[in-house]
This record gives C-alpha cells, structure tokens and sequence, in this order.
C-alpha cells in the first residue's frame, strides 16, 4: 500500500498522467494557484498559455478532434470558468472528448457570494456531457478516471471538474482507480444482431440506397470499415459537415456534402432514395431542410451509439445502437457468410440518375475585378493538396466554400464548429491542432468577422511557435447573414457590414508575418512565403463583398429545392 | 399515432447524490417538456433515489424523454408506467370553510368519499383525501362550493402492479438501460 501524501493538485496530474495526457491548455487564477505550482514543479505535463479561456477549450478541441484523444484544459473560478462556456457547448455539440478542470472557490465559502465564485456545475450543467464538484481530496482520483471514461465513450463528449482550492491543498495517498464503476452509465456498444440482419437484406433489395456518413464515423474511426462496406454493396456515400472526409472524395461514388449548402447531386440522391442508410449523423436541420419533407418514401437505417439521435429528427424504420465499428464490422462479417450476389443492375437506373444531378453545378458568379473567395479557396487547396494539412474553418461563407471547394480523402483533417457554430472557433482550434501534429503546416480558414472573434490568440502562436496559416476571406461583411439579409431581408445589411483592422500590420505587431493579397497571381506566392515561415501567419485575401454561397436550400424548404445562382428564387 | 395530452408517469430510479434532481428538472425545461408533478424520495436503499414525474406528449415526446432521461450519468433505471398496469397514488390537503348550515351536507360528502378530518377549529376544516389522480381531483371539485381555503397534493406516486419493473419496459429494449 501506498502510504505517500500527496497534495489535491499534486494527485490531479498524477491522475492526467495516468490518462496518457502530456499536453494541456489553460490560464491561471487566483484558486488554480496551488495547480500552477505543482505544474511548475514538474515537467511531464506541459502546458500552453493562451490569451482567452475560450481559446483553451477550442484548442482543447482542435486537440482532441485531430489527435482523437480527450482534450484537457485548465481554467480557473469565475470569470475562467465561465469564459469557457462557448467551448463547452461547442464540444458537447459535435462529441467531442474533453475534460474541463475549473477551480473553485474555498469549499466552505461556497454558495457565500465570495470573490470569483460562479455556480460552475449549474452553469454548464446544460453543456456538457457531466460534471462534478469535487469536496473531497479522497474522490478526486476517481472523479478523475470517471470523467475520462465518460468523456471518451459513448456519445463522446466534455466533461467538467470543478475543484475547490482546498481540495487542491488537501493531502491524500495516491491510489489511480483501475475500473469505473457507473451503475447508470452502460453505452451500449454491440448492436442487435437481428437488426443487423433485417438491415443488410433492406440494402440488398433496395433499388435506390444512400449512406449518409455523419460525424459518427469520424469519432469511432470507422472509415475504413464504411469505405469497404459501401463498395462490396455498391451504394452511393453522401457525408454531413462532420462527415467530411469519412468517406474519400477521390471515389467515384462519392456525393459530396449534403445540407444546406451541399451539392445538388447529394441533395437529389438523399431525396429521391428508397433506402437511407444513416451512420453516426443526428439528422440536424441543416441536413434534412424542411423535416416533413424529407425523404419521404425512405426506408431509414440508422446506426448510432446514442439512443437519443434516433428517431429524434428523422423516424428510423431499423434502428441499430451500437459503436459504429463494431456494427459494420458485424455487417461486414454477415455479408462475406452469407455469400449474398449483389446485383449491381438493380441499380443502374438509379446510378444513371445520379449521373444526371453531378451534372447540375452552382453557377460561378462574377461581379467585379476583386478577387472571388472561391477562386482563392481553390487556388489554396490546390497547392496546398498535397500536404494534405490540417484545415480548420471559423463559421459562415468561408466555411461553406472550404467544405465545398476543399477535397478530403480521410477523416480528422477538417476541423470546424458544426453544431453549435460557433465564430471564433477555428484559429483556438487550428492551435490545438498544432499541438496535437507537430509537423507540417495547419490552414485555418477564416472570415474577417470570425478572425476577429479570438484574434488575441496570435500571441499564443508567436510565443509557441504554431505554423497556423489564417486565410482571410475579407469580404467586409459578415458574410453568411448579410447573404440572408440579401435574399430574404430585402437588402437590408442590418448590422452586416463590419470593419477590420490592418491585418497585416497587426500581424506584424505580434510577431507575426502579415501579408495582403488583393490580385489572383499573388495567391500563391503568399502561401509560399507563409508555409516557409517559422510561425504563425495572416493572409488577408480582401474579395468581393457579394459573392454568395451556392448551392443554397433556403432554411424551411425542402432539400431537393436546391438553389445554384442568384437568378433562380 | 400519437396522444397528445395524455398524462404520463415516468418512474426514474436514480443515484442519490448532490444536483441529480437539477439535471433532471433542467432537462425538462431545457428541451421544453412539461412537468406536471414531481415527486422524490429514498429508496429502499437510500444510496438511490425514485424520482415519479408525470408529464404530457405524444408517443414520440415520451420516447425522447426516457432515452433523455437514460443519457443523465446519475440515471439507473427509467421506466413509463403508463405503458402498463400500475397502482398510482397521490394525496391531497384541503382546508374547507365549513359552517352550521352546511356541515351535515359536508360531513356527508366527506363520509363518501372517505376522506379523513385531520384538523377542525371554528371555521375550517383540514381535510385529506387519498387515493389516484382522479379521486383527489373529484373530491375537491365536490367541496369546491363550500369555499376552499387552501388545496395541496402531493404529486403522483405509483407502481407497477406485479412488481415487476421490467415488465413495462415497452420501449425498444435496446433503447433502455437494462440492470
């Protein structure tokens, strides 16, 4: 027996360390000093100072989606704690794992109104997956090895630590428990094997079949066993934003994005399907446009490991919970022992059809001798491609146009806010992704509205070094609602219209390397100047202030009501 | 399909431990579902705790509530009692104006419905009346003429009539935490 004292901070690292965590964000505080001092005190752990605390979860975030692990930040009381709520709710969103520590004031003065004190186990309660005060030294190694575990399985998702400075200083041995033991916790993992069955023999019959490939199968890294799986039933892959890259855009008979802003193809295919086959997507209404609508004549499977997602949006005719590899896995194994024929011919009107709608394009706009976003974003992915990089995106046009210009062959290279959509994303995340891949260069794909939502975090770059290359499609605007405004508010640019500083100066102002591009030829020598610098960088792309993102499904409407250029309505 | 309106009773066994009645309360009103009546208190073994809720929605909104209510950490078991047979129970209070005119007629009606008279002084009777939803509700309605002071219930309780809690889990079975 370990009979050795420890101190609450002390047994808090004790405890990342047995998580496997080496890298942590985070900003200090008053009730998070005794934390600091024994990260001082060792060098196992290390830790990124960031300018925000929203930028601490977001890279936590970037963190965690690239490298697949649970994302670890550190705030403290108060202000710190509730600075983090955006990430949380970010997080929760789109099942990310994570684990939060937040101080907290004394034990006892809790519920006093004392300096920096926020109810922070109330206040996120509606935000993350679970959270915990923690009163006594003695449960905090298990709190600890319980809020991994929850974060990690099932739905993944955040979960918060709030611990009192007391606790921090309190002593105790310590023992890391081994096994967790949640009566109320028990994701179910292995699907039913009846429902595995009736789903495979809806697939062989069905004449017109879509897989939706959602952000499901990027957290239960299931790629490999979706490709496989569509090919040998030859059926078309359509993905989500958070499917981006489940399924390779190199093969023929992948759709592309579906949604509001997806392809017309994927749209027309998803509508007009008499199977969908739905992996890890909860059916937003970003997906599905007006939900009575929506794939009406459709069989739907839906295979998720959270019982919730189904038949919450989108009613399931065969509902399977489970991991999603364990599930196709199971399919994959009944299909090679039942030695099923597919009958590639039941398809082929339904793959002509599809053939049709790839046909059925936006129409390029071209209004005036400023640049077009679209063209930049092109020209970056195509020099960029074959470094395959990191993207992240912050939310609005420039999101859209980089989901539907960019080209993703494999998972966990975009990183954007899909749920919650959050503005101000992308640049904390993109750091966290720097962490997580130390090599090579991270394109953050940005809109000069978001950029300015955590701009502070240039510093951090600087200080660490991160390659965060920040595209800048300046529109002036804030583009996304200003395109509503355009369309449905009568051209009334409420509030839309929105100044930015001197990118390139304030870059250099921090240490970084700011450069200004207004001309097509000067697209790519920018990016060469910004990949050889050792260090973060802004490129201010300044583009035409109405280009719009096309295909568009107007919120409310039917998916197959798609969109392509200004002239339809 | 569905019936919207109808009451339903959801019987949560849950970990008795600090903030779960929160998380419960807040799912409800964070996802815009309604309580109707709440009730809570130890179970047998007190490190639990039965949590009775009625609520209203059709069959989708039930459905939804439960696998909410299944996601909480501190959930155990969740179960729709109205699915199946079930005892319910609830309690009522009442303190009625009575007065000489009318007390025979009062006593009367208090006789029937086999109320039980807790407390008297000059002007008010403190009245209890026990027994399902229904009974407590008719019985406030039948002294309602009299002048009601005060009315408290206690909110549903109620339980399967086999004791069998499994037996009325009619949800999808891999929709439902299974011990």
């Amino acid at each position: 027996m370990n009979k050795q004292m420890f101190s609450g901070a002390q047994i808090l690292l004790k405890s990342l360390l047995k998580e496997g965590v080496e890298e942590i964000f985070g900003y200090p505080g008053g009730v998070v000093l005794p934390l600091y001092d024994a990260l001082y005190m060792q060098n196992d752990i290390k830790h990124y100072l960031v300018r925000h605390e929203q930028a601490a979860v977001h890279a936590a975030e970037g963190y965690a989606r690239v490298s697949g692990k649970a994302g670890v930040a550190i705030v403290t009381s108060g202000p710190g704690a509730c600075n983090t709520i955006t990430g949380l709710a970010n997080a929760y969103y789109d099942g990310t794992p994570m684990v939060l520590i937040t101080g907290q004031v004394n034990s006892k003065l809790i519920g006093g109104d004392a300096f920096q004190e926020a109810d922070i186990v109330g206040i996120t309660r509606s935000c993350c997956k679970h959270n915990y005060l923690v009163k006594d030294v003695k449960d905090l190694a298990r709190v600890v090895k319980e809020a991994f575990y929850i974060a990690t399985t099932g739905k993944k998702g955040p979960v918060v630590i709030d611990i009192p400075v007391d606790v921090f200083n309190a002593k105790y041995t310590f023992n890391y428990p081994k096994n967790v033991e949640l009566v109320g916790y028990n994701p179910n993992y292995k699907g039913h094997p009846l429902q595995i069955q009736r789903a495979l023999k809806t697939l062989f019959e069905a004449k017109r079949p879509v897989i939706i490939s959602g952000g499901g199968v990027v957290a239960s890294n299931s790629s490999k066993e979706l490709t496989e799986l569509a090919t040998k039933l030859h059926i078309p892959v359509v993905h989500t934003l958070m499917g981006t890259g489940t399924y390779p855009d190199s093969l023929e008979t992948s759709l592309g994005m579906m949604g509001m802003h997806g392809n017309y193809c994927a749209n027309l295919t998803v509508s007009n399907a008499d199977v969908i086959f739905a992996i890890g997507t909860r059916f937003s209404d970003r997906i599905t446009g007006c939900l009575k609508r929506f794939a009406r004549d459709a069989q739907v499977i839906h295979i998720d490991i959270d019982p919730c997602s189904i038949s919450k949006n989108v009613k399931a005719t065969i509902p399977i919970v489970g991991d999603i590899k364990n599930v196709l896995n199971a399919m994959l194994f009944e299909l090679m022992k039942s030695h099923h024929k597919i009958n590639v011919e039941l398809k082929d009107k339904w793959f002509k059809d599809i053939e049709e709608w790839k046909k059925k394009v936006a129409i390029p706009q071209k209004m005036s001798d400023k640049l077009s976003a679209i063209t930049v974003l092109e020209k970056i992915y195509e020099f960029t491609k074959d470094d395959e990089p990191i993207v992240s995106t912050e939310v609005g046009q420039h999101q859209m146009w980089t989901a539907q210009n960019f080209k993703f062959n494999k998972p966990r290279k975009l990183i954007t806010s899909g749920g919650l959509g959050t503005m101000g994303f992308g640049f904390p995340a993109a750091m966290g992704a720097a962490v997580a891949k130390k090599d090579g260069y991270i394109l953050n794909i940005a809109g000069d509205g978001s950029i300015q939502m955590n701009i502070q975090e240039l510093m951090t770059c600087v200080d660490y070094k991160f390659k965060v290359i920040n595209c800048i499609i300046n529109n002036g605007y804030l583009g996304m609602v200003r395109q509503w405004q355009e369309k449905i508010y009568n051209e009334h640019y409420s509030q839309t219209k929105i100044s930015s500083p001197d990118f390139v100066k304030l870059a250099e102002s921090y240490g970084a390397l700011g450069i200004r591009v207004e001309k097509e030829e000067e697209i790519i020598p920018a990016l060469k100047k910004a990949i050889d610098f050792k260090g973060p960088c802004l490129i201010d792309f300044v583009c035409e202030n109405f280009e719009m993102v096309y295909p568009w499904v107007l919120a409310g409407q039917p998916i197959d009501k798609v969109l392509l250029s200004r002239k339809e309505c | 399909m569905g019936n919207l309106g109808v009451n339903h009773t959801i019987s949560v066994l849950v970990s008795n431990e600090v903030g779960v009645l929160s998380r419960i309360v807040d799912l409800f009103s964070g996802r815009g579902y309604n309580i109707e009546s709440l009730t809570v208190a130890p179970a047998l073994d007190s490190i639990y705790s039965r949590v009775t809720i009625v609520t209203q929605g059709d069959d989708d909104v039930i459905e939804q509530i439960c696998k909410q209510l299944n996601r909480l950490i501190p959930v155990i078991k969740v179960a729709n009692l109205s699915i199946g047979d079930a005892i319910e129970y609830e309690i009522g209070l009442l303190k009625i104006f009575v007065n000489d005119e009318n007390r025979a007629e009062f006593m009367n009606i208090v006789a029937q419905a086999q109320a039980s008279i807790m407390d008297v002084n000059e002007k008010l009777y403190t009245v209890k009346i026990d027994g399902d939803e229904k009974k407590v509700q008719t019985f406030a309605e039948l002294v309602r003429p009299f002048g009601i002071k005060e009315f408290v219930r206690s909110g549903k309780v109620a339980i399967t009539k086999s004791g069998q809690f499994s037996t009325f889990k009619k949800l999808k079975d891999e929709f439902v935490k299974v011990e």
